[in-house]
C-alpha cells in the first residue's frame, strides 16, 4: 500500500503521529502527504526571446511545457526577465509582467477570416482562399493601375492605388521582406508605425 | 539613441524632457537611478504633467504643452550669454565658424524663401558660403556676423526668460535653475544625457523640437561623450529596426533615399545622394553612396541586376507625391486607393481624426489585416454602439483578417532604441492556424508571382525576377533572411590597399560595409546591417554580457549598428588631438598610431589628428550643424510656432504676423483647418500620454494589464474640476471640434494650470490605451478627438498638443 521513497518515509515519520494514525484508520497516507510542491519550470523548456513592448527590448525567458520535438504542442507556461541581459538584468516593467496574458489573449487571431462586401460578420476561410483571392485582388488593382511613365514620359513604373502599413513590432527579417516585396511590386504607398 | 541605455549610468545630468522613462521605458529608467546612486548623478525633469519621472527628479518644472522650442530656445540663449559652452569642441566640432549665404534672413516669424502660397521654403538663402572649389568658407575668429554661432546668438536672443515663462508658463525661477543644472555640463569632463521620447515628437513642430536638444548638446559638447548624447526613447520592441529597414515611402532600407520623379536616371539618383566634399581632408562618408545602393539592388534583384541595365534602377518605383500614412488616409479619404494591408498596425487606434479613418477605409475595395490580436481597425464597419457607429450595410470594404504569431512564436531579430540587434528563439507555436509575417508575406507573394508567370500582367519583370533564394519559396527561413540583409560577396573581393588579397572571397559573407561595392560583385539588403551576419556567424546572438569596458558597452551582446558601435560620434570625445576630454570616462583615444580604446571607433582608424578629419563623418563637412544648411523643411534654426490647436490664438513670440502662429511649412489638407477648434469653445489643452500598466494598444488584450488599469479616464487639476462641478470617480464627457470620447475623471494635483501670455491655460490629460476590442471596458478610442496634421519635416502626428472641453457626463 505505501508506495513511498527513502526522502518521503524519513518526512512520514517526521510528520509523526498524524500521518501514522490516518495509516491506522485505514486512509492512504498517499494524497494526504504535505509534500514540497515540485518547482513548476523543472520540466520546462527555456527559451530566451525579447520583449515585444517599448523599445529597452529587455531580454526574457519563456519557459515552455513540451519538447519542441514534432507532434507535441509546446505551450508557455511561465516568463520571465533575462538575468543575463546587460540592460534589464532580469527585471521586467508591468507591461512584460503580463506577457504571458498577451500571448494567451482570449483575442488572439486564431483562422483567417473575411467579412464580404456589406457583411455584419467574420466567415471563416482556410490560408488557401485568403492568400488566392488577395493575390487575385492585389493583381487586378496592379494591372489596373500600374503607372509606367508620367506624363513627362519619364519610367517610373509605380503602383499607388494599394497602400501598405508595417508594424514596428515585426522582426527585421518580416519588415525586410515585406519592403523588398512590396518595392518589387512598384508600391510607393508606404508607411510604418515608426513613424507614428 | 546616439549612445545607449546602460550608458546613462555614466551621465552627471540626466534631463528627461518629452517623455517619461520611469513609466514609459521602466527598466531603461533604471540606469537612470544607477548614475543617481553611484555618480552622484541630478535628474531634471521638463513635463507638462507631474510624472513618475518627476517624482524621482532632483528638479521638475512645468511646461505647457506644444513650447518646448520656447524652453531650449531660451536655455541656448542662456548658455551663449553666460559664456557657457564648451569653447573648444563648438570651434573645432562643429559648423559655428562657417559663414552663411548674405541672404538668409529671419523677418517676423519667417526664414528667408517663404513662399506662402506653398506653404514651404526656398533654401537657397540657407546655404555656405562657398570658395571657387566649392569650398564652405570659415571664420576662425568666429566674429563674422554671418557665421553660424553669430546667427545663433542672434536668433535666440529674443529668447529671453520672460519671453521663455510668457510662452511655455513655467516659472522663471524654475527655467532660471534647470538652465544652472545644463550649464554646469558645459565643462569638458560633465556630461548630460537627454532622454525624449513621443512627448517631442507628437508635434507639428517635432523634428525642430529635437534639433533645438541638438544644438543644445553640441554648444555643451556633449555629443560622443560616455554619458551624453540625443536619446530618443523609442516605442515599439524593434521601431529602430523597422526604421532602418526604411519601410517609409521616402527611403529604402539603411536611409537611403527612395527615387521619385525627377531621378530619372540611375545616373541622375545617385549624384543627387552621393554629397560633394564641402571641407577639405573630411570623410564625407556619405560618398559610399553607389555602393550601398548597388549592393541593395543586388540583393533585390539578383542575376537580373547587371552594369548593363543599371542594375535595375527602372524597376525601382519612382514617387510624384507624399505617400506618409497621413497622405495616405487623405488619398483613401478622396477615394484614390483601392486596397490597403494593415499588418500590425491599428489605423483606428495610431492614426488621428478616426471620423476621417473611418470613412476613409470604408471606401476601400479591401483591406487585409495581418495581426496576432483583434484590432479595431478589422472591425471598423461593425458596429459598436456609440463606440464605433457603422453601418455595416452600407460598406462594401471587402476585408480580410490573417491571424499571425507574436514574438514569443518566431525566431528573428528585434533592434532595440540604442541599435543593438539581438536574435530571439520561438518558445512555442502561434495559436490555431496562425501563421508567422514572413509566411505570410511570402505566401501572398508567391501566389501573385505564379498569376503573373501564367497570365502576365502589368510590367511583370521586376515581379517574377524579384531574388528570391529561399530554400522554401512560400516559407523563407528567418537566418536566410537575415543573412541576405548583412550581405555577401558574390565574386571575390580584392582589398584595395593590396591587390594581392582578397577580403572576401565569392559567395561568403562579409564582415562589415566597408567591403561592399558599386559594380555589382556584392549584395546587402541593408548596408548599415552589414557584419551582424558575417563568417563568423549570426553575431546578433551573441550572449557575452562581459564589460571590460566599465562604460557598460557589452561589445560582445548582439551586434550593434553600425559595425558594432556602441557610442556614435565617439571622435568627439576627444580633443583635437585626441586626447579624451574625461579620462575617467574615455571612450576611444589616439594611442599615436591609430584610434583605439573602450568603442569601435567612429573614424577612420589610422586618420592621425593633425590631418584635422572631423567626428561628424556623415556630414560632408565632418563637423555638426548648429545651422542646419540642408535637410530641415521648415527652418535652419528652430522657432517656436504654437500647436495647430492654440489656446493663445497667436504666437506670442510674433504676436502680429498670422502667417507664424503655427509651423508656416506644415502641410494642411483641404478640410482641415475647417476641422481645427478655436479656444474659446474648446478652452482646454490637452495631452496625450501612456501609463505604466499599459502599452499602447496591445495589453488592453491582456488580462493582468487590463485589471490594473481597466478603462479610459483623463486627468485633470483640482482648479478646473472646481470650476466644472466635476468630483474624482465622476463620468466626463471630453469634446474637440472633431469628436468626443466618455471617460471617468480623476481630480489631481500632478495636473496643473499654467500661466500663458496673461491668462491662465487648464490641461486635461489623457491616456491613451482603451478601445471596444479587448478585456479592458469598451470605450472610445481617443482618436475621436485628434487633429488630422503633422510635422513639417516627417508627418508624426500632433496628439501632443490640441484643444477640447469637459463638462460632467
Amino acid at each position: 500500500m505505501m508506495d513511498v521513497t527513502r526522502r518521503q518515509f524519513l518526512k512520514i515519520t517526521a510528520a509523526g503521529l498524524g500521518s501514522s494514525s490516518l495509516a491506522l484508520l485505514g486512509f492512504s497516507p498517499q494524497p494526504a502527504l504535505a509534500e514540497i510542491r515540485n518547482f513548476k519550470l523543472a520540466r520546462t523548456t527555456e527559451t530566451r526571446n525579447t520583449c515585444p513592448y517599448c523599445s529597452v527590448s529587455c531580454g526574457v525567458l519563456l519557459y515552455s511545457l513540451g519538447d519542441k520535438s514534432k507532434n507535441v504542442k509546446t505551450e508557455i507556461i511561465h516568463i520571465e526577465g533575462d538575468p543575463d541581459n546587460p540592460v534589464n538584468r532580469g527585471t521586467l516593467c508591468p507591461k512584460g509582467a503580463g506577457l504571458l496574458d498577451m500571448i494567451h489573449s482570449a483575442d488572439r487571431l486564431k483562422h483567417p477570416e473575411v467579412r464580404e462586401p456589406g457583411a455584419k460578420d467574420w466567415k471563416r476561410i482556410g490560408w488557401d482562399e485568403a492568400f488566392d483571392r488577395i493575390a487575385r485582388h492585389l493583381k487586378a488593382d496592379r494591372d489596373a493601375n500600374f503607372i509606367k511613365t508620367n506624363d513627362a514620359g519619364t519610367t517610373v513604373n509605380r503602383w499607388n492605388t494599394t497602400g501598405f502599413l508595417a508594424s514596428s513590432a515585426t522582426s527585421n527579417e518580416s519588415g525586410y521582406l515585406l519592403h523588398k516585396v512590396v518595392r518589387g511590386l512598384g508600391v510607393v504607398s508606404l508607411d510604418t508605425q515608426a513613424r507614428i | 539613441m546616439t549612445n545607449h541605455w546602460v550608458d546613462i549610468k555614466n551621465a552627471d545630468l540626466i534631463l528627461i524632457m518629452g517623455g517619461n522613462a520611469a513609466e514609459a521605458h521602466p527598466c531603461g529608467f533604471k540606469w537612470v537611478m544607477e548614475a543617481k546612486a553611484t555618480r552622484k548623478a541630478k535628474l531634471v525633469v521638463v513635463d507638462p504633467r507631474f510624472t513618475r519621472s518627476a517624482a524621482v527628479s532632483d528638479f521638475y518644472a512645468p511646461i505647457r504643452p506644444g513650447t518646448d522650442i520656447a524652453f531650449l530656445g531660451g536655455v541656448i540663449n542662456y548658455l551663449l550669454s553666460n559664456d557657457k559652452i564648451h569653447h573648444e569642441y563648438v570651434k573645432a566640432y562643429t559648423n559655428a565658424s562657417f559663414l552663411i549665404h548674405e541672404g538668409f534672413a529671419f523677418t517676423d516669424g519667417l526664414f528667408s524663401g517663404y513662399d506662402e502660397a506653398k506653404r514651404s521654403y526656398d533654401q537657397a538663402s540657407w546655404q555656405y558660403q562657398v570658395d571657387g572649389q566649392g569650398f564652405a568658407q570659415v571664420d576662425d575668429t568666429l566674429q563674422n556676423p554671418q557665421c553660424a554661432l553669430q546667427i545663433l546668438k542672434r536668433h535666440y536672443a529674443r529668447y529671453t526668460p520672460e519671453a521663455v515663462s510668457q510662452v511655455t508658463g513655467t516659472p522663471q525661477a524654475d527655467f532660471l535653475k534647470i538652465c544652472e543644472f545644463i550649464a554646469d555640463t558645459s565643462a569638458p569632463n560633465r556630461t548630460m544625457t537627454i532622454c525624449y521620447a513621443l512627448g517631442w515628437t507628437h508635434h507639428t513642430v517635432g523634428t525642430q523640437n529635437i534639433r533645438t536638444m541638438a544644438i543644445i548638446q553640441l554648444l555643451l559638447g556633449n555629443m560622443g561623450m560616455a554619458g551624453g548624447g540625443v536619446n530618443a526613447l523609442r516605442g515599439h520592441a524593434n521601431v529602430q529596426g523597422l526604421t532602418d529597414q526604411g519601410f517609409y515611402t521616402e527611403m529604402l532600407p539603411g536611409y537611403l533615399g527612395s527615387p521619385s520623379d525627377s531621378d530619372k536616371t540611375r545616373e541622375e539618383y545617385l549624384a543627387k545622394r552621393t554629397p560633394k566634399p564641402v571641407r577639405p581632408n573630411q570623410m564625407n562618408y556619405g560618398q559610399n553612396f553607389p555602393k550601398w545602393h548597388t549592393s541593395l539592388m543586388k540583393a533585390w534583384f539578383g542575376g537580373a541586376a547587371t552594369a548593363e541595365n543599371g542594375f535595375c534602377y527602372d524597376w525601382l518605383p519612382k514617387k510624384e507625391a507624399a505617400y506618409d500614412v497621413l497622405a495616405l488616409f487623405e488619398q483613401m479619404d478622396r477615394g484614390r486607393m483601392n486596397g490597403f494591408f494593415c499588418q500590425g498596425f491599428n489605423p483606428q487606434a495610431s492614426v488621428p481624426h478616426k471620423a476621417k479613418v473611418d470613412g476613409a477605409l470604408a471606401k476601400l475595395k479591401f483591406l487585409v489585416v495581418i495581426d496576432p490580436l483583434a484590432t479595431e481597425t478589422a472591425e471598423f464597419w461593425k458596429n459598436h454602439g456609440e463606440l464605433n457607429d457603422a453601418k455595416p450595410e452600407t460598406i462594401q470594404t471587402e476585408v480580410f483578417r490573417l491571424p499571425a504569431t507574436c514574438f514569443a512564436e518566431q525566431d528573428g531579430t528585434f533592434t532595440n532604441s540604442s541599435r543593438v540587434i539581438q536574435w530571439h528563439w520561438k518558445g512555442a507555436d502561434g495559436p490555431g492556424e496562425s501563421l508567422s509575417d514572413l509566411d505570410i508575406i511570402a505566401g501572398v507573394f508567391v501566389r501573385l508571382r505564379a498569376l503573373y508567370a501564367k497570365d502576365g500582367g502589368a510590367f511583370p519583370e521586376p515581379v517574377l525576377n524579384l531574388a528570391w533564394p529561399y530554400r522554401i519559396p512560400h516559407q523563407p527561413s528567418p537566418e536566410e533572411i537575415a543573412m541576405e540583409i548583412s550581405g555577401k560577396a558574390l565574386a571575390d573581393v580584392p582589398d584595395p590597399k593590396d591587390a594581392t588579397k582578397v577580403l572576401a572571397k565569392a559567395g561568403e559573407q562579409l564582415a562589415g560595409f566597408a567591403q561592399l561595392r558599386d559594380d555589382g560583385s556584392t549584395a546587402a539588403g541593408n548596408w548599415i546591417y552589414c557584419g551582424m551576419w558575417s563568417q563568423a556567424g549570426n553575431l546578433t546572438a551573441r550572449r557575452d554580457p562581459s564589460d571590460p569596458t566599465g562604460l557598460g558597452q557589452s561589445h560582445n551582446w548582439g551586434f550593434a549598428w553600425p559595425a558594432n558601435r556602441r557610442i556614435l560620434y565617439n571622435r568627439a570625445s576627444c580633443d583635437a588631438a585626441g586626447k579624451p576630454w574625461d579620462p575617467g570616462r574615455a571612450v576611444i583615444k589616439w594611442d599615436g598610431t591609430k584610434w583605439t580604446g573602450n568603442d569601435i571607433p567612429d573614424m577612420r582608424p589610422d586618420a592621425r589628428p593633425e590631418e584635422g578629419v572631423m567626428p561628424f563623418i556623415m556630414n560632408q563637412e565632418g563637423v555638426a550643424r548648429l545651422f542646419g544648411v540642408e535637410r530641415m523643411l521648415d527652418g535652419p534654426l528652430p522657432e517656436h510656432y504654437e500647436p495647430f490647436e492654440t489656446p493663445l490664438g497667436l504666437n506670442p513670440m510674433h504676436p502680429n504676423n498670422p502667417l507664424a502662429v503655427s509651423n508656416p511649412a506644415a502641410r494642411i489638407y483641404p478640410g482641415v483647418m475647417e476641422s481645427l477648434g478655436k479656444a474659446d469653445e474648446f478652452p482646454h489643452v490637452a495631452t496625450t500620454y501612456r501609463l505604466v500598466e499599459h502599452f499602447h494598444f496591445w495589453t488592453k488584450h491582456a488580462v493582468l494589464n487590463a485589471i490594473t488599469q481597466p478603462e479610459q479616464f483623463v486627468e485633470i487639476g483640482e482648479e478646473l474640476a472646481r470650476e466644472k462641478g466635476i468630483g474624482n470617480g465622476h463620468r466626463v464627457r471630453v469634446r474637440s471640434k472633431r469628436g468626443q470620447i466618455l471617460a471617468v475623471a480623476v481630480v489631481t494635483k500632478r495636473v496643473r494650470s499654467f500661466s500663458v501670455n496673461g491668462r491662465k491655460v487648464h490641461m486635461v490629460g489623457i491616456p491613451f490605451h482603451w478601445g471596444f476590442r479587448g478585456a479592458t471596458r469598451p470605450s472610445h478610442l481617443v482618436n475621436e478627438l485628434t487633429p488630422f496634421i503633422g510635422d513639417a519635416n516627417i508627418q508624426t502626428p500632433e496628439f501632443k498638443a490640441f484643444l477640447v472641453n469637459i463638462e460632467p457626463a
